[in-house]
């Protein structure tokens, strides 16, 4: 007996362990990655977090000035709802951002995928408006609020522009790469079949390029949610945002909370319903 | 009438490449009700030679008429089967195989009408409404065949439409085609790797050789007839004539295939 031979008693090593390939069950096929039902350890991640957070706070370790209870958090949930925010009541915060952020995200779309569309059909347009929106698409919303105040005041006007600029390039950039994901097969048939290039644009490019639109519009209307605190930084009197930042500066934690866990949880149902959008419009997306 | 006068395609240089002459002088007619077939060694640019008849490439001189009107794009006369079928996902069966209509202006009620005859001949009976990404490889070449029939073109041009699909599925789908091809009437142009496909299907074959792209060889067949005048076609490919040929036909590429190694 040589002493290489492995001593199958003892345990893998961890890394070994995390890394082997579970046999497989009936039914399932070997060898995908991460492949399984994912919601059962969601849930309890989530509690976990909770209650490592009610522990930390409750025992005293984390003065609530700067991380109160998840309770106080509730608590001041229905305090806010109850008797509002700075004389306003909560839920007419939630419907000024939301209006905000849902209006700057419909005029976006609007102008953005068929700016996007156009830009994929046509070098001309392409060439026109690519630079523009190249160039101030990774600049930080923050960086031209300024600029939109001198122009536009301190309105709702420089708000919802400020959110529309942010949502605009990625749906139309989303839009332009949609263009370029039909086949050029699809094109050829329909061509081959009598179509006019209005035709293929219409019949062929267009729900091809669907899916691209949907993932553009989501990732979009997130860029909307993130800049939504920063258009309401300056002479705002409603909103999550001016909320959220009004309350930092008296050092209502809980408040702020609130806040973020409000912004969070509409821009996170609005997801789930572009997920089912996408799931009842473009059902076919990636198996083609 | 197809016809192809002393057609080229140069393929223009690019960066450090030579130019590529993927057809040189190609000659060929096709005759209504005539089954081409092409085939040869890649490289040898039959598919440069569908691209060039369905439209979608123009030659760098020669000429392509179909009934004496030159070719200068793709259009309905000459519906394209596709290798990698090509069908929209977003339609069902039926708006696929009226697709071609649709395009044309046809009313609704009509092109259904007509895509559900074709639904009978090919056999997708109960699939109407099925999505297309559901279907196996097999149907779904299928819907593409019908697709381009339904827009009832002069010529059928098909680029190894069958090259994806499994030895038996493949075996029926060429007597579809041949089964369509005798009821229908229309000229057809097709590419395939299969010396046997070839063989069987076609009325007439070329073959091609490459490097510059050309038709070496031209056969008249007569297996596809044997087969539509009622003989089976395990029998059709087991008869000696068949076997002759073939080995004659694999003679020649694989000579081209020695010569390119």
């Amino acid at each position: 007996m040589t002493m290489d031979i492995q001593d199958e008693s003892r345990p893998a090593p961890m890394i070994k362990r995390i890394f082997r390939q579970a046999p497989t069950k009936p039914g399932q096929t070997y060898g995908v990655p991460g492949e399984g039902n994912t919601i059962k350890i969601s849930v309890v991640a989530v509690l976990v977090v909770l209650g490592l957070w009610q522990i930390v706070t409750a025992s005293g370790l984390i003065a609530p000035l700067f991380l109160p209870s998840p309770v106080a958090v509730v608590q001041k949930l229905f305090g806010l709802i109850s008797t509002g925010f700075t004389g306003v009541p909560l839920w007419e915060h939630i419907l000024v951002s939301a209006g905000r952020v849902f209006a700057a995200f419909a005029l976006a779309c609007i102008i953005g995928i068929p700016l996007g569309l156009a830009m994929g059909m046509s070098p001309v347009m392409r060439g026109l408006f690519d630079p523009f929106l190249e160039f101030y698409r990774p600049i930080p919303p923050l960086a031209y609020l300024p600029l939109m105040i001198i122009w536009f005041g301190i309105g709702e006007t420089s708000k919802v522009l400020l959110i529309f600029l942010s949502v605009l390039a990625p749906v139309a950039l989303g839009a332009r790469a949609g263009v370029r994901s039909v086949a050029i097969e699809q094109i050829h048939a329909a061509y081959s079949l009598g179509a006019s290039r209005a035709q293929v644009l219409r019949e062929v490019v267009l729900p091809s390029a669907l899916p691209e639109i949907l993932t553009a519009m989501r990732i979009g209307v997130g860029f909307g949610w993130t800049t939504l605190v920063a258009a309401e930084m300056v002479a705002a009197t409603m909103g999550l945002g001016y909320m959220v930042l009004s309350a930092s500066q008296f050092l209502q934690t809980s408040t702020v909370l609130v806040g973020i866990f409000l912004i969070g949880g509409i821009a996170w149902c609005f997801d789930l319903a572009m997920r089912w959008v996408e799931k009842k419009v473009v059902p076919w997306k990636g198996r083609m | 009438m197809l016809e192809i006068r002393r057609a080229s395609v140069l393929y223009p240089a690019r960066d450090k490449s030579e130019p590529v002459e993927a057809l040189r002088n190609v000659e060929l007619t096709i005759e209504p009700g005539e089954f081409v077939v092409a085939l040869g060694a890649s490289g040898c640019g039959k598919s440069t030679l569908l691209n060039l008849i369905a439209g979608f490439l123009a030659p760098s001189s020669g000429q392509i008429k179909l009934d004496g009107a030159p070719v200068t794009g793709p259009g309905q006369d000459r519906a394209v089967v596709f290798q990698k079928h090509a069908l929209m996902p977003w339609m069902n069966v039926l708006d696929n195989l009226a697709f071609g209509l649709k395009l044309q202006g046809v009313a609704k009620a009509e092109r259904y009408k007509v895509a559900r005859e074709f639904l009978t001949v090919l056999g997708l009976e109960g699939f109407e409404d099925s999505p297309v990404y559901m279907l196996s490889g097999g149907m779904q070449q299928r819907v593409g065949i019908g697709r381009a029939l339904t827009a009832d073109p002069r010529i059928l041009l098909m680029d190894e439409p069958l090259g994806a699909l499994d030895a038996l599925t493949r075996e029926r789908a060429q007597e579809l085609i041949l089964k369509i091809w005798e009821a229908q009437g229309k000229s057809v142009f097709l590419i395939t790797h299969s010396v046997e496909e070839a063989l069987f299907m076609g009325s007439k074959l070329i073959v091609m050789s490459p490097r510059p792209g050309r038709i070496t060889h031209r056969f008249e067949l007569p297996f596809s007839r044997r087969f539509l005048a009622g003989e089976s076609a395990r029998d059709v490919k087991a008869s000696p004539e068949f076997i002759a040929m073939r080995e004659t036909i694999l003679g020649i590429i694989f000579a081209d295939e020695e010569k390119a190694a």
